[in-house]
């Protein structure tokens, strides 16, 4: 657990970066530290390591207060991870993931084999072992930030923005791939994010902070979509608030999935049109994996590729009932393609099935 | 280029030999004062960024020194204090340390400040202590530019070195002034191409050291994996 205790950080100048903040990071969970910039969220964070010293206040990391520890020892025992990673760049990959334990330590035989097992826990080859930080991408760098910080095993972490220098695509993964892990680990983390979304797909509780470093609201991510507790947790959360919370609602099964028919790439404009209804059909691989939707209309000969709208997002059966509205929105067709864990194709809802569905059950099951 | 194939050149206390040995003994001297006073200081003022104004201003002040005129100027202040040949040697080295302590001066504030902050703060985060971050980090992270720091310092040195002979002092300067004052060309011809010969070998011989003591993680050079030793095939001899 760490623990402020009505921590304030003000500068010489007067300026006030953390304004009596009193916030409990419970063990085994990740917390986010979320909010605009100069919300002092950075340097609560910091505070928590004494990278920063705090101006009054107490922070404890499990009841013990750290301002009596020696700083260097107090960060040994913290895991630390941040946004650019800051790997050694003079240093193998191997080597940079067995710096603390080497520090700690442990032999450097020993700690290289710890090291080996972290970067394959991490998503990372044993073949980037020997290579250098500027032979990785940022992805596969931050990995490396990610699992140099494990490597002591630490109970607790902390993690100032650490996905937010990588593309979406990128981030998306590394995000899955973080619950994942932190299922299996679970650390005791803070994570400071400028970006809510990640907040609320990755936080066990979220605590939103204003200008002026003082604590909006802490809460669960769906309890900040569906009560934000003044407006500018409402603002901060942002619009299409209805929408998102949809996010962290199951499909569990109550919407009805229509049957759909379907034609393979190489058909003829003969059987898909007489397969479509209304004015698209759509078109499969050899393994039903759905591949787009064609217009019959518009066919000169039989389906090929280059005849395929690929607007609509399939959603998975097991998703949320944000991804199954959404693939009933995007589809030009207005039926949204619904598939299974492989991919393969189960059948098509539309937004009145599923707003249906939602309107039902108004207290539906939250996804966490 | 007789003068460089006469054998009798190459002998005796004012052979070629002799010469070259001088002419590396005021310079590596130089080189190793320059670099004692200017490391230290350049990362101090790297790390710390005190005394930043020093960098600009001095630094680029050294470098406009006519090294000549310093050099006269300092055997009328320090010659008369110094009975032996020493009130010669020292200003040469005085001028050559002025001259080698502004590139590795400035290379090495480069080099400090040039290493990437965020391996700083996750060094600190990790629970380095203040040294260890200079010894683990910060110093091996600004090597390639301190080294390169004192290969110019040190063809600058080996290249001024020849004025020593000015005020009659040994080095390769000698083939210069003497061919000079006898109308010697072949000698002089002599004098400077070993000169340029001896920086050659010398800026060569720093590169090489580069490239062992610097982390190709650094460089960027893409180290090829040592291939598995084959066994080797001896001939069986009958």
């Amino acid at each position: 657990m760490i623990k402020f205790e009505n921590v304030t950080k003000a500068y010489p100048d007067g300026t006030v970066a953390v304004d009596g903040l009193n916030l409990e990071a419970p063990t085994g969970k990740l917390t986010i530290l979320v909010g605009p910039s100069g919300c002092g969220k950075t340097t609560s964070l910091r505070m928590i390591n004494r990278l920063i010293e705090p101006t009054s206040g107490t922070i404890y990391l499990d009841d013990q207060p750290t301002s009596g520890m020696d700083a260097a020892l107090l960060r040994r025992r913290i895991g630390y991870v941040i946004q650019h990673a800051g790997l050694f760049p003079h240093k193998t990959i191997v080597d940079n993931v067995s710096t603390m334990p080497v520090l700690l330590g442990e032999s450097r035989q020993k700690a290289r084999t710890k090291a080996l097992e972290l970067m394959e826990r991490v998503g990372l080859p044993a073949s980037f072992a020997k290579r250098y930080p500027w032979q990785l991408s940022g992805g596969q760098q931050q990995r490396v930030g990610v699992a140099r910080a494990l490597a002591s095993d630490p109970a607790f972490m902390l993690m100032d923005e650490p996905f937010s220098a990588v593309d979406p695509v990128v981030r998306g993964q590394l995000q899955e791939e973080f619950l994942r892990l932190q299922r299996e680990i679970g650390k005791t983390i803070i994570m400071v994010t400028h970006d809510i979304d990640e907040a609320l797909k990755l936080g066990d509780q979220v605590a939103v902070m204003r200008v002026g470093g003082k604590l909006a609201q802490m809460a669960s991510p769906s309890e900040l979509l569906t009560s934000p507790a003044d407006e500018f947790v409402a603002d901060f959360v942002g619009r299409d608030r209805g929408y998102r919370s949809l996010g962290f609602t199951k499909t569990a099964g109550t919407v009805a999935i229509g049957e759909e028919a379907v034609v393979q790439l190489g058909a003829s404009a003969d059987e898909a049109r007489a397969k479509a209804s209304g004015a698209w059909v759509l078109v499969v691989d050899g393994g039903r994996k759905p591949l787009g939707w064609a217009q019959p209309e518009l066919l000169n000969g039989e389906v090929k590729r280059e005849n395929l709208n690929l607007s609509g997002i399939p959603a998975a059966a097991s998703g949320t009932m944000r991804q199954l509205l959404d693939a009933a929105l995007s589809s030009p067709s207005r039926r949204g393609v619904v598939v299974n864990e492989h991919g393969e194709l189960i059948g098509t809802v539309t937004a009145t099935d599923v707003v249906k569905a939602i309107e039902a059950e108004p207290h539906l099951e939250t996804a966490r | 280029m007789n003068y460089l194939f006469d054998p009798a050149h190459w002998s005796g206390a004012d052979g070629i030999p002799t010469l070259i040995g001088e002419h590396l003994l005021y310079s590596l001297i130089a080189l190793a004062v320059a670099a004692i006073i200017a490391v230290p200081l350049g990362i101090y003022i790297g790390v710390t960024g005190k005394g930043v104004f020093m960098i600009a201003g001095l630094a680029n002040a050294l470098r406009a020194l006519p090294s000549v005129g310093l050099l006269i100027l300092l055997v009328l202040l320090i010659s008369p204090a110094f009975p032996s040949r020493m009130g010669y040697v020292l200003p040469s080295l005085i001028v050559l340390v002025l001259l080698a302590v502004p590139p590795i001066l400035t290379n090495t504030y480069a080099g400090v400040r040039a290493v990437d902050a965020a391996a700083v703060d996750a060094a600190k985060g990790m629970g380095f202590r203040t040294m260890k971050i200079l010894t683990d980090v910060q110093l091996p992270c600004s090597l390639p530019l301190v080294l390169s720091g004192i290969r110019s310092a040190l063809l600058q040195i080996i290249s001024t070195a020849t004025i020593a002979a000015y005020i009659s002092l040994g080095g390769l300067g000698r083939l210069l002034i003497d061919g000079k004052a006898q109308n010697d060309y072949s000698q002089m011809v002599a004098g400077a191409i070993l000169v340029a010969l001896l920086a050659l070998f010398f800026d060569q011989l720093l590169a090489f050291i580069t490239r062992r003591v610097v982390s190709p993680g650094l460089t960027r050079r893409t180290i090829k994996p040592v291939p598995a030793a084959e066994p080797v095939k001896t001939p069986v001899t009958v």
